[in-house]
């Protein structure tokens, strides 16, 4: 026998069967707990203010105000919707990381619809063409790597980042060719006539952004798991040895499933523009497209618990930059803070799903 | 005494409430051939899997020349002169076998080819292989793939090896090939394992012969005292009859006619080259060939699935009186012409089934298309499950457990139970009892029959040549795609279809 002697490694690490949703729902909680005792011994360390005034001011950054919880409501509500597009893309392993692009372009072509029609048309009859116009420009966005996809197999990583890209060049060159000082800033566009917004509804003016992304969410939600063509997603993702074995002709479903990621994204774009903006720069989606793909993971592809998903990275976002104003703090600060809570929020998933054993020692 | 070369001593292995293992002991000698037989899953790859270090075990102690030792990886398992071949070769298809024998091994210096072949050469000529060191893995047979694991092992100085179901992927010659190679290392010193669950093999082979069954242990007998009844009444429990029921065919007629059927792959190869033959209706036509011979890419073409390069498919309408060519038509036309075509791919959770997905749902597969509306009907799917759980008694905790969670033979139950639910006219099945024990294995026999008497052509592709000469009506035999041979499964002898197995390219007559 060789001389080497090995000894059993102390712990080991077993799959949970499935654990009961309170138990499940206790290590989240108690992650959340840690991750708070952790920042404030952060803010402590670093700052010297008292953690628990620093945390409320972190909970009035969201509900402080009546006007707060609106801005708060609507951030999420748009993050949602993005989240809603990407997710029966990434449903059908379909790695879509351009909704970044396919929002942007959806904010372009409603802007363009604002800058060249003005108030030259009936309100209503704006709104459905700028909406309309926002759809096909997403679907397009969307449309484009699908079809490279399903006809020669390229990467959809790459080409939908790539689009990204392009999409930025476009909102670049239009803002040039529009602001003829070359400021490359676009104003509040038909600031006076106020051609094209979104009215206000019980005095907010976000309102009826956030009722749109209610009525996409349960859409969304009932699509994916009742109807044959969330099925088909579902199928084509798992398997799509499956899918072609059951006769689902994949690259249909491939397209028809961006061209829907697409027009969400669109018309995220467009409420962005019309019901929030009202106007359009290349930050309008505010790496909102690469957020909502974490959003989407994280909410395990179901639309009601993507509601959670996005309010706490919301909450997370609103708070951080609220102690970073109340308390003077450099932005830095606030953001390793959201960033421990959220490392323990996911952290905390590894626990839920494995079991770590402890290797009894055989008496000797 | 000497001690043995590996001693397992109250070995006990879970996963979550599963107990793989139950309480193990058994050990083997130097210069031994140990059997290690059970049904499967009854633990014994799971044991195996402790001695090389991938698994370990939460009770008991292993021995090796008589110290208790710990093995924590396989590389510990290789400290101490352990190898294992497994049933799936871990090989890198690009490199030559000498580049995949030193893989790993962290030598000194640069690769010398020259050294290792003759390292391999000597290896070789002292137990018999036959081997080319230079030659490419993914130019290589099976059996050369499997030589080459042999080798891998031997080079790294094991002492103790552990075969995995090795004769599952060779033909009977390649067989005895190998259990000569085995028979030299045993009286060269080597202590064997081999897993297995052919009777005929153990009987052949071993000096003893250890049985688990369903995790636990049963006992070791020296294979000189024993015999076939006696050991398969300690591996199923209790005595099972060696005989599959086989029915005259009722009225059989021209069901699926093949004629010169060829499918080429994308570099111009042909896998199917000019398939002639008949499947007819109440009768049971088996498929035989070694893994890889044309029969999966068969199946896929009638089912629509490959593209068909020339040749034709006719299905006879025995209703209609009208014959359909299926050839390169979707499945869904196939579907749409009236065919009732059902099959039961080789591999069940990637292609079959969808693993994630709960037993309703996979029901589904078939029949969500129908209807007009836009959502699902899970119902009728619901009363489906419930209906095959309960007349093919699938263990499973409910309707709506994912099906990767059941086990082999349950997951298999399920798909043959969705396929034959759509009361087919031509049903195949590729490998149905891979991975069965032997009572789910004798479902599936059952159901086949059921379908045959129902006049269903059934076509079964099939790897046990017991097993397809009791069920089948006739048996046809590929090599290298090409049909070698049709004969009567009634007359014909084991060892004339394992040569036509062998046989690549001219035609048996």
């Amino acid at each position: 026998m060789s001389g080497k002697k090995h000894s059993a490694p102390p712990v080991y690490i077993t799959k949970r069967d499935g654990l009961i949703w309170y138990k499940s729902w206790l290590i989240r909680i108690v992650a959340v707990l840690l991750a708070l005792v952790l920042c404030s011994v952060i803010i402590i360390a670093l700052t010297g203010f008292n953690p628990l005034q620093v945390y409320s001011a972190m909970v009035r950054g969201s509900f402080g105000t009546s006007r707060k919880l609106w801005t708060m409501l609507q951030n999420l509500a748009m993050l949602l919707c993005i989240s809603l597009a990407v997710t029966p893309a990434f449903k059908m392993r379909f790695w879509n990381i351009g909704a970044e692009g396919q929002v942007l372009v959806g904010a372009l072509a409603t802007a363009a619809c604002m800058f060249y029609l003005g108030d030259s048309l009936p309100q209503p009859l704006m709104i459905a063409i700028m909406l309309v116009s926002a759809l096909a420009a997403g679907v397009v966005w969307a449309f484009i790597p699908a079809y490279f996809k399903a006809k020669w197999n390229t990467n959809e990583t790459l080409f939908t980042l790539m689009m990204n890209y392009v999409a930025i060049q476009l909102v670049s060159f239009f803002i040039a060719l529009w602001v003829p000082s070359g400021s490359g800033v676009m104003g509040v566009i038909n600031q006076n006539s106020r051609s094209g917004w979104l009215p206000s509804v019980f005095g907010q003016r976000y309102f009826i952004n956030i009722v749109v992304v209610a009525i996409v969410t349960a859409a969304m939600f009932i699509y994916l798991k009742y109807s044959k063509q969330g099925y088909e997603i579902s199928v084509v993702g798992e398997s799509e040895n499956t899918a072609r074995y059951i006769g689902i002709d994949v690259k249909k479903v491939i397209l028809r499933t961006m061209a829907i990621s697409g027009a969400v994204c669109g018309l995220a774009g467009f409420l962005l523009v019309s019901g929030t903006n009202h106007t359009v720069t290349t930050n309008t989606a505010g790496g909102m497209g690469f957020t909502a793909i974490m959003v989407s993971w994280l909410g395990k592809f179901n639309a009601a618990i993507m509601i959670l998903t996005s309010f706490i990275i919301v909450f997370l976002q609103r708070g951080a930059g609220e102690i970073a104003t109340k308390f003077n703090l450099n932005q830095s600060v606030a953001d390793i803070l959201t960033g421990i809570i959220l490392f323990f929020i996911i952290g905390c998933e590894f626990f839920v799903n494995y079991k770590i054993n402890l290797r009894h020692k055989e008496g000797k | 005494m000497a001690s043995a070369a590996i001693e397992l001593r109250g070995i006990t292995k879970r996963f979550g409430s599963v107990v793989a293992n139950n309480n193990i002991s058994l050990f083997v000698n130097k210069g031994e051939i140990l059997s290690l037989l059970g049904e499967n899953g009854s633990g014994k790859t799971t044991l195996m899997n402790m001695i090389s270090g991938i698994y370990h075990p939460d009770e008991g102690e292993i021995f090796i020349n008589g110290s208790p030792v710990a093995i924590s990886s396989p590389h510990d398992a290789f400290d101490y002169k352990i190898g294992m071949i497994h049933q799936h070769f871990k090989l890198v298809d690009v490199f030559t076998a000498a580049e995949n024998i030193v893989l790993g091994l962290n030598e000194r210096g640069r690769f010398d080819i020259d050294k290792v072949s003759s390292r391999v050469a000597e290896i070789s000529a002292k137990y018999g292989f036959e081997i080319d060191p230079r030659k490419k893995i993914y130019r290589m047979s099976v059996s050369e793939k499997q030589t080459v694991e042999i080798i891998k092992v031997l080079y790294r100085g094991a002492d103790i090896l552990i075969l995995d179901e090795p004769t599952a992927v060779l033909t009977p010659q390649e067989t005895q090939k190998l259990f000569a190679v085995l028979r030299r290392m045993r009286d060269d010193g080597k202590a064997i394992i081999i897993i297995t669950h052919k009777l005929h093999e153990v009987l052949a082979l071993s000096d003893r012969v250890s049985v688990l069954r369903r995790g636990e242990y049963v006992g070791t007998l020296k294979t000189a005292d024993t015999n076939e009844m006696e050991l398969t009444e300690m591996m199923v429990g209790r005595k099972v009859s060696l005989n599959i029921s086989r029915a005259e065919p009722v009225d059989p007629k021209d069901r699926l006619v093949v004629n010169n059927l060829c499918v080429t792959n994308r570099d111009g190869v042909k896998l199917l080259d000019d398939v002639t033959f008949t499947a007819r209706s109440g009768e049971i036509l088996g498929i035989a060939g070694i893994a890889g011979s044309g029969q999966r890419e068969l199946l896929e073409a009638i089912a629509g699935l490959k593209s068909v390069s020339s040749g034709e498919l006719v299905y006879n309408d025995f209703k209609t009186g009208n014959s359909e060519n299926l050839r390169n038509k979707t499945p869904i036309q196939i579907r749409d012409l009236g065919v009732r075509l059902s099959f039961v791919p080789e591999d069940r959770l990637g292609m079959g089934l969808v693993g994630s997905m709960d037993i309703i749902d996979n029901m589904m597969l078939r029949s969500y298309r129908r209807g007009n509306g836009v959502f699902v009907e899970r119902r009728e799917p619901r009363e489906l499950a419930d209906r095959i759980i309960e007349q093919l008694s699938v263990v499973t905790p409910s309707a709506t457990t994912p099906v990767r969670r059941l086990s082999g033979g349950n997951v298999q139950k399920v798909l043959v139970g969705r396929e034959i639910s759509s009361a087919p006219t031509v049903l195949m099945a590729a490998y149905p009892v891979r991975g069965l024990d032997i009572n789910s294995s004798y479902t599936i026999y059952n159901l086949l029959n059921e379908q045959k008497a129902r006049g269903v052509a059934v076509i079964f592709v099939g790897e046990d040549l017991d097993v397809l000469l009791e069920l089948c009506d006739r048996i046809l035999v590929l090599g290298g795609g090409r049909v070698t041979g049709i004969v009567d499964a009634r007359t014909a002898k084991k060892e004339q279809i394992g040569l036509l197995m062998t046989k690549h390219g001219e035609v048996e007559q």
